[in-house]
């Protein structure tokens, strides 16, 4: 299989040509997209490709894009929104929390909501407290949504292809800082299976459970840990839910021990919800506490410093862990 | 020749007649529900249509087959006079395992794709937006379908309502926006929540056509549907078409009722759309006594079934709670590619 170094953007955008291309039945609508690179650039020349029927410029209206993609999946589309940011949850949460994750259930399974909606978070660009959230916690608290959140290039273009063609809601989450992250992708064609973990880094010593943008902070910690003489295991789910308990689980038991890192707010957050999980599963194979490493519990802060601040970084992984590793157990 | 007579003149008798007994039918499964709330066999405070029978009638007649529906918590109507059969449809308001959702959608979220009806709605307002994706699809894949969203007064409120009209107006699609103004939101009378006396006013904001038509008149309605629908097919865009009636039962069946004026339902049944429409069949001479009291009964009679076969039915098997909550993923084949390479580490 031949490789080659490309962006997780150019990776978000070979798989939209690519699926587009494939399928006439895929068609994208978002806010800004479609004019030269739009905001996001992921969806850059997709209009000139594919025409301005099936990439379509919206109004500012979330609530109805996201249900507009809802009607249009169960009329034998397959249609992409781009939500901006993440934040704007709040403002279309009714389509997807009350109509599109639950389609399927209240249908009796005859409904068949097929629709991807991409969007990206995090912080990392000083824009404040609503466009810098990480609430996939709020996400995968819906049943019937599928949540996923790549961390490479490969995972990104494996992953949305598959999620086009899926026959769930598919809930994508970009991370702003993983944009211009460049990493191999494989020329050829290649899908990336959903509700399965990756581990991207072997190790002996300890599990951690990194997502999104946090997953470089893991690997870079893994780095620093194995200097140190620490082998850290780096699971990213890849899919949050449903989460691939079985790979972390057989992981922590060779490791017996698990830190999970998350950047969305601790309290409630997705950290916990993995925590509480692998509790329940591996309890007796544990050397220690299950740690988290999430964001503090307060909005995003305008200030560059201090939102650095209040998400996790490497230094405070390396904190959890060695603690961790250097404590006798219980 | 006035409007009325044209009308009558585009349907044949059989059609007039099976309008007729379309809306015979929505009112009589409407009282088998309620009598199955009043005895106890029924749960979740179904939401009643009668009274408002012409509006669905009226428009579901201009509508094929292929043309598909969105509804509301107050969907009954909707459903049956789209094709929905009695039968599965009281067994889903029981939430027996031989309804349309094998009893986990319940009398607000019945579904069924192949009739068109593409769910009714538990949030007021929340079909808008699916209403405008299925008139999307229809552009997009060339298919010819027109979608009618019903909805009430008090979605119109909404910005649901706001996002959808000026979508489906901003693209021209073939959307027939059916208010059905029935006087109340929930328990709220329109004029304490809505400056405006006709809802169909805000049509001119969007850049779309608006019309008010008397929502008692099963005709009016029907004529108001076709131009609506021609309207749609000829790439012209969406209609808010306004139908005013009035809800004869409460919000729910087991509402109060306090908040209407005394007198007031006695004087708007004065104004029941059912015999309206039977004085105009009968002045046609399509209709006499005895074949009303023929369709009364049959209808009756096909509404008792369904609560029969609703209350004979099985509950879902307890195994059926966690099914159906999502599909399982598409094998991926010769693609699959779970991993890339796993970075140097000690395992």
């Amino acid at each position: 299989m031949s490789m080659r170094e490309i962006s997780y953007l150019q990776a978000l955008n070979e798989a939209l040509h690519e699926e587009m291309a494939r399928d006439m039945d895929v068609f994208i609508m978002g806010e800004d997209i479609g004019l030269g690179k739009g905001t996001l650039g992921v969806t850059e020349g997709l209009r000139h490709e594919f025409g301005p029927e099936r990439v379509r410029n919206t109004p500012i209206s979330e609530q109805a894009l996201v249900g507009a993609a809802l009607g249009a999946a169960l009329t034998g589309c397959r249609p992409i929104v781009e939500l901006m940011f993440i934040d704007l949850l709040g403002v279309c949460m009714d389509q997807v929390a009350n109509q599109v994750a639950k389609v399927t259930y209240m249908s009796g399974g005859k409904a068949r909501p097929a629709l991807v909606i991409r969007t990206q978070e995090g912080v990392g660009l000083g824009l404040a407290a609503q466009h810098s959230q990480s609430l996939e916690a709020w996400l995968v608290h819906i049943p019937g949504l599928i949540v996923v959140a790549p961390s490479t290039p490969f995972d990104a273009k494996g992953l949305l292809k598959t999620a086009v063609r899926d026959d769930n809601p598919v809930f994508f989450i970009e991370h702003k800082l993983l944009y211009s992250l460049k990493g191999p992708v494989p020329e050829e064609e290649y899908l990336v299976p959903l509700g399965v973990a990756d581990i991207k880094r072997k190790g002996r010593d300890v599990t951690i459970v990194a997502t999104s943008h946090q997953v470089q902070y893991a690997l870079a910690a893994a780095t620093t840990l194995a200097l140190e003489g620490t082998e850290a295991e780096v699971i990213d789910p890849r899919t949050l839910n449903p989460l691939d308990v079985e790979t972390i689980a057989e992981s922590v038991r060779r490791t017996h021990r698990l830190v999970v890192v998350n950047e969305g707010c601790r309290t409630g957050g997705y950290a916990s919800e993995v925590a509480a999980t692998l509790g329940e599963h591996v309890f007796e194979y544990l050397d220690a506490p299950i740690m988290r490493v999430a964001a503090k519990d307060a909005p995003i802060p305008a200030n560059l410093q201090l939102e650095r601040e209040v998400v996790p970084k490497e230094e405070d992984i390396l904190t959890t862990v060695r603690q961790m590793v250097g404590s006798s157990g219980w | 020749m006035s409007n009325k007579e044209s009308t009558m003149a585009d349907l044949t008798k059989e059609e007039l007649l099976g309008m007729y007994r379309q809306m015979h039918r929505i009112r009589a499964f409407e009282m088998a529900v309620y009598d199955g709330v009043q005895r106890g066999v029924i749960a979740g405070g179904p939401h009643l249509y009668v009274g408002e029978e012409a509006v669905a009638v009226g428009v579901c007649t201009t509508l094929r087959p292929m043309d598909y529906i969105t509804s509301t918590h107050r969907g009954h109507g909707h459903l049956i006079a789209k094709g929905g059969q009695l039968k599965p449809m009281m067994a889903e308001i029981l939430g027996k395992a031989t309804g349309y959702c094998k009893g986990k959608g319940g009398s607000m979220h019945i579904a069924d794709l192949n009739l068109g009806i593409l769910g009714a709605n538990g949030i007021v307002g929340g079909g808008l937006p699916t209403a405008v994706g299925a008139a999307l699809s229809s552009k997009l894949k060339q298919g010819g379908w027109v979608v009618a969203s019903f909805f009430g007064d008090g979605a119109a409120n909404t910005g649901s309502f706001h996002e959808s009209l000026n979508l489906a107006a901003a693209w021209k699609l073939p959307v027939i926006f059916v208010c059905e103004n029935n006087t109340f939101a929930m328990f709220t009378p329109m004029e304490w929540t809505t400056a405006i006396k006709d809802l169909s006013a805000r049509a001119a904001a969007y850049g779309m056509v608006g019309t008010t038509v008397d929502g008692n008149d099963v005709l009016a309605v029907y004529r108001a549907a076709v131009e609506a629908r021609e309207r749609a097919l000829a790439g012209e865009g969406p209609t808010l078409l306004e139908c005013k009636t009035y809800r004869f039962l409460g919000h729910y069946v087991g509402d109060p009722e306090d908040y209407r004026k005394p007198g007031e339902v006695e004087m708007h049944k004065k104004n029941d759309p059912l015999p309206r429409f039977e004085k105009v069949l009968i002045e046609a001479g399509m209709i006499n006594k005895e074949l009303m009291q023929q369709m009364m009964a049959e209808t009756r009679q096909e509404a008792k079934e369904a609560l029969e076969f609703a209350l004979s039915s099985p509950d879902p098997d307890p195994s059926e709670l966690t099914m159906d909550v999502r599909r399982p993923f598409k094998p991926l084949g010769d693609l699959e590619r779970v991993s890339y390479i796993v970075e140097e580490g000690v395992g």
